[in-house]
């Protein structure tokens, strides 16, 4: 018996989008379909285009994973990882390779999956466990550690629809939690949840790979992934770039395959259909003169600007950006409307084409790669957009403070504090 | 702690051709055909005033318009041998199956693209759904079975021992809703155009079914009433007739009605095991 939980050969997906639609949803379709192909190839030299429509979400994609690894699985939006999860949880089938599971797979690929509003928690719950597999006997033992987990237990008998977003969550990830699968597949749950929950969450998770249950954890949260895994893959445009320490893997993954020139744009299918009608354009990094670059200098300003689209009007619209450094940790959050003022003025964005831009004061980042996330959401009520790993970019420390010493310096900022010396007298 | 592995090494491959049914894999799942069912069941009434009474109600309400125009209007006989005074009661014998199948196909036809959800999120055999689309109507008919008894007792029907063929009966009827709903359910999951055709294909097939009318009307001689036993509710109708009613028992046009059933699920699962594979990506 081989000690491998998941083995992968040659794994590709191929799905068709295009001209030619992903699929023909009428018999109108059809006939049109077929009445253009049959014109097609009466035309002389006319080729069959049959690659021009098609995709390949994942391409030879081939690995192993231990029993009781906790492995990480980072990619840009659209990377093919969720394809990947999915080929994994058996949802959809490889188009060429094979793979090899070993074990029941768990996938909290969406929380809530199955979840029907008009039923009660309790209800949920059953429901809920059998659609992920479990027995009902296993789900009737766990019922009461489900319900303390999820801190709904005063609600248990009412219809979810009457649930808060937040205890409807609760209750999807404390059944999947329970779930007790030998390999778990979870993909960025942890992005939703106040922080008191996430925080519960990651210790469950925590406890399943102490159990030596085999985790693939895939999310956008680099600290996270930091902290979780040992060994990551780093996917991109649906292939197995890189495979390593987790701390390697997540510098690859920041530093490359990013616009390098301090400009991001985003192809149609990076931005998820949901995003609607956000629609981001263009993220730029410019120096004190104006210029796009990779690199500003930490004794200077500098200008972050993301231009974007809405193809409706949204109201209660902030754009912001998180600064991370490239070891997943937080530098600060900003919205555009944080000023009360603007946030009144831009209470509802027309549709068009804007641009929101903020300054870096001088003196504020240390030297190093920085990351910049971005998001689109209005309070309480959707997020529209989100991209935690946009762009990064490099800080210049030459003048900084203290840079007569030839020493890295600690810390993610490097502020230019006002030092005063008093010499006291004895 | 070590955990032990239980469950079986699972192959991720693409499928060519036709694949196996797999019915053990269905067999671990059941209860999920049960909790799908126990869902749809749960959910239909909550929320209507009436709740579980339109079971009793819908069948009824169609059982008087039907005696008012063609028992008494019309004036079309009931089987042999029974008199034109229990046409509610023929009537109803007829629409008690004719209902389970109605409800069964309906609900199984779009029930895979109403579980799209389900279908793009975890793994599970596919045939659960449209299994447990077709099972849900069986609460529905228990309730009616019951107005069936009611009326018999009023109307003095006597009961008869071949009351017992029934449960094969209403098998047959899941059967065929679920043979025809394995096929609609796959197709519709491609072309949406099935989910706008059921309605229409339903109430031909009523037509093309004794529910209103005696399958008297149908000649004995000659070929025809072969061709209607290639319907199989005719089959489950005239069944249903003699096991309530005492008109004239199942003959080789129930045989015939049987072997379709049997044909129509058979490639109904074949067929739908081998869209199967695309259902995630495409619904």
């Amino acid at each position: 018996m081989s000690d491998l939980a998941i083995r992968v050969e040659h794994l590709s997906k191929q799905y068709r989008i295009g001209a030619q639609a992903a699929r023909y949803d009428t018999l109108r379709d059809v006939i049109i379909g077929t009445a253009e192909r049959v014109a097609n190839r009466l035309k002389p030299g006319a080729k069959g285009s049959n690659s021009a429509n098609t995709i390949w979400a994942l391409r030879d994609i081939s690995f192993d994973v231990r029993r009781g690894q906790v492995l990480g699985i980072v990619g840009r939006n659209g990377a093919g990882k969720s394809t990947l999860l999915k080929v994994l949880a058996r949802v959809t089938e490889p188009t060429e390779g094979l793979g090899e599971i070993h074990g029941r797979v768990g996938s909290l690929l969406e929380v809530g999956t199955g979840f029907h509003p008009e039923l009660t928690g309790r209800e949920n719950i059953f429901l809920n466990g059998a659609i992920l597999g479990m027995k009902r006997s296993e789900i009737a033992r766990k019922f009461d550690e489900i319900v303390e987990f999820s801190e709904v237990g005063a609600f248990i008998d009412t219809p979810v629809k009457r649930y808060s977003s937040g205890m409807y969550l609760r209750l999807a990830f404390s059944v999947a939690a329970h779930l007790e699968p030998e390999i778990l597949v979870v993909d960025e749950v942890l992005a939703v949840g106040d922080a008191e929950f996430q925080r519960k969450c990651m210790g469950k998770m925590g406890d399943v790979a102490q159990e030596g249950r085999t985790v693939l954890f895939v999310s956008h949260n680099m600290s996270a992934i930091l902290r979780l895994t040992q060994e990551t893959l780093v996917i991109d445009k649906g292939r197995l770039v890189m495979r390593g320490p987790t701390p390697q893997a997540v510098d690859y993954y920041l530093s490359h395959g990013y616009a390098t020139e301090g400009e991001r744009t985003w192809d149609a299918e990076e931005v998820p259909a949901d995003a609607y009608p956000f629609k981001p354009l263009a993220l730029r990094v410019r120096d004190s003169r104006g210029k796009v670059s990779d690199t500003i200098r930490s004794t200077e300003p500098a200008t972050l600007e993301l231009e974007y689209r809405l193809e409706e009007s949204i109201t209660g619209l902030r754009v912001g950006l998180y600064l991370m450094s490239t070891r997943g940790e937080y530098v600060f959050t900003s919205f555009d409307t944080d000023a009360p003022e603007a946030f009144e003025r831009y209470s509802v964005r027309p549709a068009g084409r804007y641009i929101s831009r903020c300054t870096l004061p001088a003196d504020l980042l240390n030297e190093g790669r920085f990351v910049i996330g971005v998001n689109a959401s209005s309070y309480r009520i959707k997020r529209y957009f989100q991209d935690e790993q946009a762009i990064t970019f490099t800080v210049d420390g030459a003048g900084a403070p203290g840079t007569v010493w030839p020493e890295p310096r600690l810390g993610a900022v490097r502020p230019r504090l006002d030092w005063q010396i008093e010499v006291i007298k004895e | 702690m070590t955990v032990e592995n239980t469950s079986p090494t699972v192959y991720l491959r693409p499928s060519k051709g036709w694949i196996p049914l797999n019915l053990a894999d269905l067999w671990a799942y059941r209860e999920l055909v049960y909790f799908l069912t126990w869902r749809d069941i749960k959910v239909r009434y909550k929320q209507a005033v009436l709740g579980v009474l339109w079971a009793i109600l819908q069948p009824v309400m169609i059982m008087v318009v039907f005696t008012v125009i063609f028992g008494r209007l019309a004036g079309l006989p009931p089987d042999a041998g029974i008199p034109q005074e229990w046409y509610p009661v023929f009537s109803f014998a007829a629409l008690l199956p004719w209902q389970l199948f109605q409800a069964a196909l309906q609900r199984s036809s779009v029930s895979l693209v109403g579980n799209a959800n389900l279908l793009t999120k975890v793994y599970f055999p596919r045939l659960i759904i449209p299994f447990s689309a077709v099972a849900a109507g069986l609460v529905d008919f228990f309730i009616s079975l019951m107005v069936l008894f009611a009326l018999m007792l009023a109307y003095g029907v006597p009961f008869t021992w071949n009351l017992l063929w029934l449960p094969l009966l209403v098998l047959l009827a899941l059967m065929t809703a679920l043979a025809v709903g394995l096929w609609l359910s796959a197709l519709n999951v491609q072309y949406r155009d099935v989910q706008q055709m059921v309605p229409f294909l339903l109430q031909a097939w009523m037509y093309a079914s004794p529910v209103a009318y005696s399958i008297d009307l149908i000649p004995v001689d000659g070929p025809w009433r072969l061709i209607y036993g290639l319907n199989p509710m005719t089959g489950v109708i005239q069944g249903f007739r003699w096991a309530l009613l005492g008109s004239s028992p199942p003959d080789q046009l129930m045989a015939i009605s049987v072997v379709m059933v049997v044909i129509l699920l058979i490639t109904g699962l074949y067929y739908f095991r081998r869209m199967e594979r695309k259902f995630a990506d495409m619904v």
